[in-house]
């Protein structure tokens, strides 16, 4: 298995943010990426939008599938990552680093406590392989 | 993974090889092994190694095979010389397109017709109705569990399968096919495929295909010969602009809208479904099939509506993907006829959002001439 940063936090739609002050970083996982295969588009927000946690803010398409992007955390776009309309490869390269989609200045920093550790995702993930 | 799934010789194989595996049309397939993006550039400039075990075969064999055929599919079998092969459609008697498929000639009076995996039930019950009313002297078998498919497509496929088969491969000309020894088994080697490359369709017993599998990939290894996928098995047809059954055509279209007039012979005599095809030739469709390349950033994916310029609905995408060797959207879709004019904007909903779209002529992708 990936590995996945101690520092980040992890939500069942397998986004993960990473909380530098009241600013965080959204990217999506490692899991993620595998599961989409390769990426070849991405749709972000503009910066000043507002997110909200739980909602959809983008979408992410490999050339089999779509999927949509969901908000980890409530709060408005500070800056978001063009080069992954260019380089839609760093999700599938580097999907916890180089691939990171939009910043985001939170609004409710308890929002960021209720999501999971690295561990709980990794438990997450197994036990949702064991469903199948 | 449910047991109900159908499993080619290669199953076992394509786990081995780190394929993710999905259900296509009750099928247990490779989705991919390496990445889509990948095994499609080593198809596009080396070679690909793909299983196609689960296509269907059906012989015909006898003194009246030919006169049947001709009965059952729109295009010319008269015209094929021995160890020629033929792509076609079987109609219904609407003149919707029961079933895309390949007629080998193997013999004086010996058929094979190669059709699509998940309309194999479908289609043997279909011939075999048709010869319960036609007179003559032939036999129809389904011969489907009896032969294992492997497809070896790219531009050094010719390089690498010459060094394990007897045939001098040359002597194979495009849409032609040879009985031969490959690596010890008698198998069918045949000029064709479903890439838009040059390439070649090899048909042998199952219990020899994994280990003809091994062969060519370790026979291409300098070329880099990868496993392929259904994947970029569709992301190559589509750059081809080939037709994709079940999304690009079925019963309710017929090979007039589908863009494939070349594929009907009505001076031939009869065959089923003549009268109403020759009606649409005449007297036009409402709706064709067209090609069209996203002029903006996005992806057109199967069911999205198409819209004309004052964006009203004037069709459906039937196929869309993501062109990896062109970097943009593509698809082909059926729109109305006085839509279908090559150049001419129209858009496609991607979700609620309108994209720009430019009608091209098909394929998208041409392979360079060999030099």
């Amino acid at each position: 298995m990936a590995e996945y940063p101690e520092g980040y936090k992890y939500t069942k739609e397998h986004e993960w943010i990473s909380v530098d002050g009241g600013e965080g970083t959204i990217g999506i996982t490692d899991h993620a990426q595998a599961e989409l295969g390769d990426v070849v588009y991405v749709e972000l927000p503009a910066v000043g939008d507002h997110l909200q946690a739980g909602q959809p803010f983008g979408t992410i398409e490999s050339v089999k599938a779509v999927s949509e992007l969901y908000a980890p955390i409530s709060g408005e776009v500070t800056a978001i990552h063009e080069e992954l309309v260019d380089q839609p490869e760093l999700f599938n390269e580097d999907p916890h680093g180089a691939a990171w989609m939009v910043r985001v200045s939170m609004a409710d920093s308890a929002e960021v406590e209720a999501l999971m550790s690295a561990g709980d995702y990794v438990r997450f993930l197994e036990s949702a392989e064991g469903d199948h | 993974m449910s047991d109900d799934l159908k499993r080619t010789p290669l199953n076992q194989w394509h786990r081995d090889h780190g394929a993710k595996m999905v259900d296509f049309g009750g099928w247990d397939m490779p989705l991919q092994f390496d990445g889509i993006l990948a095994e499609h550039e080593a198809v596009r400039t080396r070679a690909g190694l793909f299983d196609v075990s689960h296509m269907g075969e059906v012989r015909i064999q006898g003194d009246d095979a030919l006169a049947f055929i001709q009965h059952l599919i729109t295009s010319d079998a008269s015209e094929l010389g021995l160890g020629q092969a033929q792509y076609t459609v079987m109609a219904n008697h609407d003149g919707g397109v029961i079933d895309d498929l390949l007629v080998y000639r193997l013999a004086d009076t010996d058929y094979l017709l190669v059709i699509n995996a998940g309309t194999t039930p479908k289609d043997v019950a279909w011939i075999e109705a048709q010869a319960k009313d036609f007179e003559g002297v032939f036999e129809v078998r389904d011969e489907s569990d009896e032969w294992a498919q492997l497809a070896l497509q790219g531009p050094d496929a010719e390089t690498i399968l010459s060094r394990i088969v007897a045939l001098d491969l040359a002597s194979i000309g495009y849409y032609r096919a040879a009985f031969t020894d490959l690596d010890g088994v008698q198998a069918l080697v045949s000029r064709t495929g479903y890439t838009g490359e040059d390439g070649f369709e090899v048909y042998l017993p199952p219990s020899k295909a994994p280990a003809l599998a091994d062969t060519i990939l370790d026979a291409g290894a300098n070329e880099g010969v990868v496993p392929v996928g259904l994947g970029a098995r569709d992301t190559l047809r589509l750059e081809a602009g080939m037709l994709l059954y079940g999304s690009d055509m079925d019963e309710s279209r017929s090979p007039v809208e589908a863009n494939l007039r070349w594929l009907i012979k009505p001076d031939k005599g009869e065959f089923i479904g003549r009268d109403a095809i020759v009606a649409q030739i005449e007297a036009g469709t409402a709706e064709r099939l067209v090609g069209f390349e996203l002029v903006e950033r996005g992806v057109p994916r199967h069911g999205y509506e198409l819209c004309g310029a004052d964006e009203q609905a004037i069709g459906e995408v039937s196929s869309g993907t993501f062109s990896p060797t062109l970097k943009k959207g593509i698809g082909l879709g059926y729109v109305a006829a006085e839509h279908t004019e090559v150049d001419g904007l129209l858009t496609v909903d991607v979700r609620g959002r309108k994209l720009e779209a430019r009608i091209v002529k098909t394929p998208f992708y041409r392979r360079p001439k060999a030099s």
